[in-house]
């Protein structure tokens, strides 16, 4: 029952926060801080009795549960959690409490409803990290779109209606494949064995000649590909992360991003372990270039909020290479990125919300000399651009580290491309940082200093990020597993060598 | 006919009897809550006969009516729907000046008509029925004659419906004058006829002139050209009845007849429904785009869902036809939610047409807004929505039978769909600018009758959307014996 109660939680939080402020503000920001909260304590429960265990057990899943839905087509709302993703969840509420907290002052207008959005997308990417039912899963999938919608086209910036539909059609479209996709699956299942079932097990055994299952595949890949985003389907990122208030960016960059990550490590690669070792070399390509395009476009970017988001185009071309490279190392780098990424990017995006509350602006450009009026918040800036680009000790070195030592296994010329982003990243850090907080203050800024609430909210990120990156080890132990069991239908000769 | 016989047609005879009581109390005295009251209970005394009536099925009728469950799950959904017309046209009947009694007379009329297409299975009882629900329609679509907008909108169904009729007419007499009968199941066996075998071509000519006449009723792709201009000229909650009843009486016919559960749709017939379905489904969602009025938005979008409604029927197979009423069910939930909204926002003199009159309407009545939203995305097929499931049905029935052309085209156009749907949702969660241009249809009190349609229905729509399975199979087990 903790499954259900997770998502449950969540979405009466968002009712419950919703209604709260008609009398008072104040007591909707702390309910929704209280449910995610809850959450978090409970997935730091299962974590901790899990912990252990996850290396002797044989039993795939940690917790899960299961209830008859739609018995005509075997549709069972099925909800099961494994280390990746626990993992991910506990990273949806680290991020979840720091949305709510770091709009606390920014956000004043509609902040029932506003509250009620960001619940239910948390509900959302919960339900789409927890689903081994493939309808339910699409069911989130789909769900966490519309209250995240109406984050970026209610509360966002200038352009945000334009941001708001095209990132809804963006990820419409392609999420209707995925879903013609899981259907055609299906029946095929259906009609092989009799037995109409969206299981995930039981669909991961579906017979499939290698045409259909390259189709199949196909309609899977392009939905992930949109969400990553990787490199042609990008378009979409720019523009919403941009336009979204900043608790809808920590959402977009730190979470949604990973939904496409995770579908592609928990179903492509188990369900279509043939076509997915045919593609891998292009879809490494695919990473590559996203990689540096990304750190490319970032270098030239003014817009501060423009700046971050390509650069998660660029840190997602790295997972996406790490996905694909066929072994574990990179695979446990690619997870270790999309956590590091979740929390660096999340963390500037708090970071120029906070900067855009005080300048009211997001041009890097007025900006300079911070450091001498905000001496807290420009270090601060100065912690999460280094573990953007990739400094030794902090997170994101970590999964990028990883993810170039399996790379370099599978394919050397790619890797030495992609270390070449590691260039344009530090390009793009040290002159958002330069530009930024160094040199003289032309503008002549006056501006308060951090608050205890956004030293919390800052301070526990750099925490974390100096954790994964000083002693990755718990992140490791706990997704291995899981890891290991998309990889063993994808690649078995890989298993044996290891 | 026996005893039986007449219990079977109950459901057919109280709705008529029920019109002519009401015609008696007009003419006795002007009463509109009298007038309402008579169509209601007229309306759930068939309801009733329904269930009565169950327990003698399945019946044939003479030659002309086949009395199953299949037909009674259709006048079930036909008396639900006319009911709800009913309840939302009570209060915007009573704001304007026009004598409003009458509608109700051929609002049951109409509905009588589309029951007997639910239930004819020979020509005859097809003309008859689809006659009775048009001349009842031309009337009702000029019925506020202060409005000429609403008249045009008359003539111009009246000029197009007649000669649809006459074409469909000159169809089952040409299929006639080639088979020497009139019964229905001529179009089964003529739709999966095997391609080797070369069709008599006065069968074929008919065959197409019948599909004119039904295309011309459900407003598919080329016969659409009437829906944006009547819609929007229609009083909306005749507006809600064409969407509903009219369309949903005739496709219970096109369902039954055109449909094959069991082995392959093929020849020219199916070539050219699936030509109709793809373009309905392109041409639907494509030529919204540009609108700005809702009413013309959601006539456009009903081309559209009615192109899905083909691609179940044509996918066939044992899912089709269930997909098809399953998805049509959810249509008709969600089309009257959604104009059961525009009604309680119209006012004495206009009607909440234009897309401004939504503008930030979630900040003045978050719970109308809210239920207008949710029929929106339950018509953009978003998941808990009953919209969503119909689509899902509609998709897996389609990859069953293998029909990617028609699938593909589904998710491209409903994509291009869910663009003005969203349209309408940004309006109404605009920032309202400025206190004073509130508009005014915001401040209007809710009519009770309305409110209670509109609760009843949002709670359908998420009921379908959520749990589907009573609904499902009772539909799979009423439709299998089709075809």
């Amino acid at each position: 029952m903790i499954l259900p109660s997770l998502v449950l939680i969540l979405i009466g939080g968002g009712i419950a926060s919703g209604i709260a402020a008609r009398r008072s503000v104040v007591v909707a920001r702390w309910i929704a801080v209280a449910s995610v909260l809850a959450n978090l304590s409970m997935c730091f429960g299962i974590w901790m009795a899990h912990l252990d265990r996850s290396q002797s057990s044989t039993a795939r899943w940690f917790v899960e549960c299961d209830f008859a839905w739609i018995p005509q087509f075997g549709i069972r709302i099925h909800l099961a959690i494994d280390g990746l993703s626990l993992a991910l969840l506990l990273l949806t509420y680290f991020l979840g409490v720091m949305a709510v907290l770091s709009s606390w002052t920014e956000l004043q207008e509609r902040v029932g409803f506003f509250h009620f959005n960001l619940l239910w997308v948390l509900a959302g990417i919960t339900g789409v990290f927890l689903a081994v039912d493939l309808f339910v899963f699409y069911l989130f999938w789909e769900l966490m779109l519309v209250p995240m919608y109406f984050l970026i086209g209610i509360w966002g910036h200038e352009r945000r209606i334009y941001a708001a539909t095209k990132f809804f059609l963006f990820t419409q479209l392609s999420g209707l494949l995925m879903l013609v996709a899981i259907i055609a699956l299906a029946v095929l299942h259906h009609q092989s064995t009799g037995v109409f079932t969206f299981d995930y097990e039981q669909l991961m055994q579906t017979a499939l000649s290698p045409r259909t299952a390259r189709l199949l595949m196909l309609g899977f890949l392009v939905a992930f590909l949109v969400k990553l985003p990787a490199f042609p389907l990008h378009t979409w990122l720019p523009d919403a992360h941009t336009e979204a208030p900043t608790a809808g960016s920590v959402v977009l960059a730190g979470l949604l991003l990973k939904t496409g990550a995770y579908g592609m490590i928990r179903f492509v690669l188990p369900f279509f372990p043939g076509p997915s070792h045919e593609l891998a070399p292009i879809m490494m390509t695919i990473g590559v270039v996203g990689i540096l395009y990304g750190a490319v476009l970032a270098v030239g970017q003014t817009d501060l909020k423009r700046l971050v988001a390509y650069t998660s185009v660029s840190h997602m071309g790295f997972v996406l290479l790490g996905v694909f490279a066929g072994n574990q190392i990179a695979l446990e780098g690619a997870v270790v990125q999309m956590i590091s990424h979740g929390i660096s990017t999340g963390a500037l995006f708090i970071l120029a919300g906070l900067l855009q509350e005080r300048m009211h602006t997001r041009e890097i450009s007025a900006m300079g000399g911070l450091w001498e009026t905000m001496p807290a918040l420009s270090g601060a800036g100065l912690v999460f651009a280094m573990s953007s680009l990739g400094l030794p000790g902090l997170g994101d070195f970590v999964g990028e580290f990883l993810v170039l030592l399996g790379a370099y296994r599978a394919n050397v010329p790619l890797t030495v491309v992609a270390t070449l982003g590691l260039l344009a990243a530090t390009l793009y850090g040290l002159r958002f940082a330069q530009n930024a907080f160094q040199g003289p203050n032309p503008h002549h800024w006056k501006l308060p200093d951090m608050r205890p609430r956004e030293w919390a909210v800052l301070g526990l990120m750099m925490a974390c990020l100096l954790w994964i990156g000083l002693y990755p080890q718990p992140v490791l132990k706990t997704v291995r597993s899981s890891l290991a069991a998309a990889q063993q239908r994808a690649l078995p000769q890989e298993i044996v060598r290891r | 006919m026996s005893h039986a016989d007449f219990a079977a047609l109950l459901p057919l005879l109280i709705t008529s009897t029920a019109a002519v009581i009401l015609m008696i109390a007009i003419a006795i005295r002007r009463n509109h809550k009298a007038a309402a009251a008579i169509s209601l209970i007229g309306l759930a005394a068939a309801l009733a006969s329904l269930a009565a009536a169950s327990s003698i099925l399945p019946r044939q009728v003479t030659t002309l009516f086949i009395l199953d469950s299949y037909s009674f799950l259709y006048m079930a959904i036909l008396l639900f729907a006319a009911a709800f017309v009913f309840l939302f046209a009570y209060d915007y009947l009573k704001c304007r000046r026009e004598q409003p009694e009458e509608f109700y007379l051929l609002v049951l009329l109409a509905t009588t008509g589309a029951m007997v297409l639910a239930v004819s299975r020979n020509f005859a009882s097809f003309f008859l029925g689809l006659e009775l629900l048009s001349v009842a329609l031309y009337a009702l679509i000029a019925y506020v004659r202060s409005e000429s907008i609403s008249i045009e909108a008359g003539i111009k169904y009246l000029v197009l419906a007649a000669s649809s009729s006459s074409v469909l007419l000159f169809g089952l007499a040409l299929i006639y004058a080639e088979s020497g009968s009139m019964e229905l199941w001529q179009f089964t066996t003529a739709m999966s006829r095997t391609a080797g075998r070369a069709d008599s071509l006065l069968l074929m000519m008919g065959l197409m002139l019948v599909l004119t006449g039904v295309g011309f009723k459900l407003a598919i792709v080329p016969f659409h050209l009437w829906t944006p201009d009547v819609y929007e000229g229609a009083p909306l909650p005749v507006t809600a009845f064409i969407a509903t009843v009219s369309k949903g009486g005739m496709f219970a016919l096109l369902l039954r007849w055109f449909h094959v559960n069991s082995g392959a749709l093929a020849g020219a017939p199916a070539l050219v429904l699936s030509v109709i379905a793809v373009a309905s489904m392109l041409a639907g969602n494509l030529l919204a785009l540009r609108q700005t009025n809702v009413k013309r938005i959601l006539a456009y979008s009903s081309i559209a869902h009615m192109g899905y409604l083909l691609v179940a029927l044509l996918a066939g197979g044992a899912l089709g036809a269930p997909a098809a009423t399953y998805y049509l069910a959810a249509y008709m939930v969600t089309i009257l939610g959604a104009f059961g909204v525009m009604t309680v926002l119209s006012g004495p003199r206009w009607e909440a047409a234009s897309i401004e009159s939504y503008r930030s309407l979630f900040w003045q009545k978050p719970l109308l807004a809210a239920a207008f939203t949710t029929m929106l995305l339950s018509l953009a097929g978003i998941p808990l929505t009953a919209g969503f499931l119909g689509k899902f049905y509609v998709l897996t029935a389609g990859a069953s039978e293998s029909r990617w052309v028609l699938l593909f085209t589904l998710i491209a156009s409903s994509t291009i769909g869910l663009f003005y749907y969203l349209r309408i949702v940004v309006v109404m969660y605009a920032q309202p600018a400025d206190p004073d241009t509130i508009v005014d249809a915001h401040t209007l009190p809710l009519p009770l009758p309305a409110a209670l349609a509109l609760v009843a229905l949002t709670g359908l729509v998420l009921l379908l959307g959520i749990y589907p399975a009573s609904l499902w199979d009772t539909i799979v087990a009423v439709t299998r014996d089709l075809g």
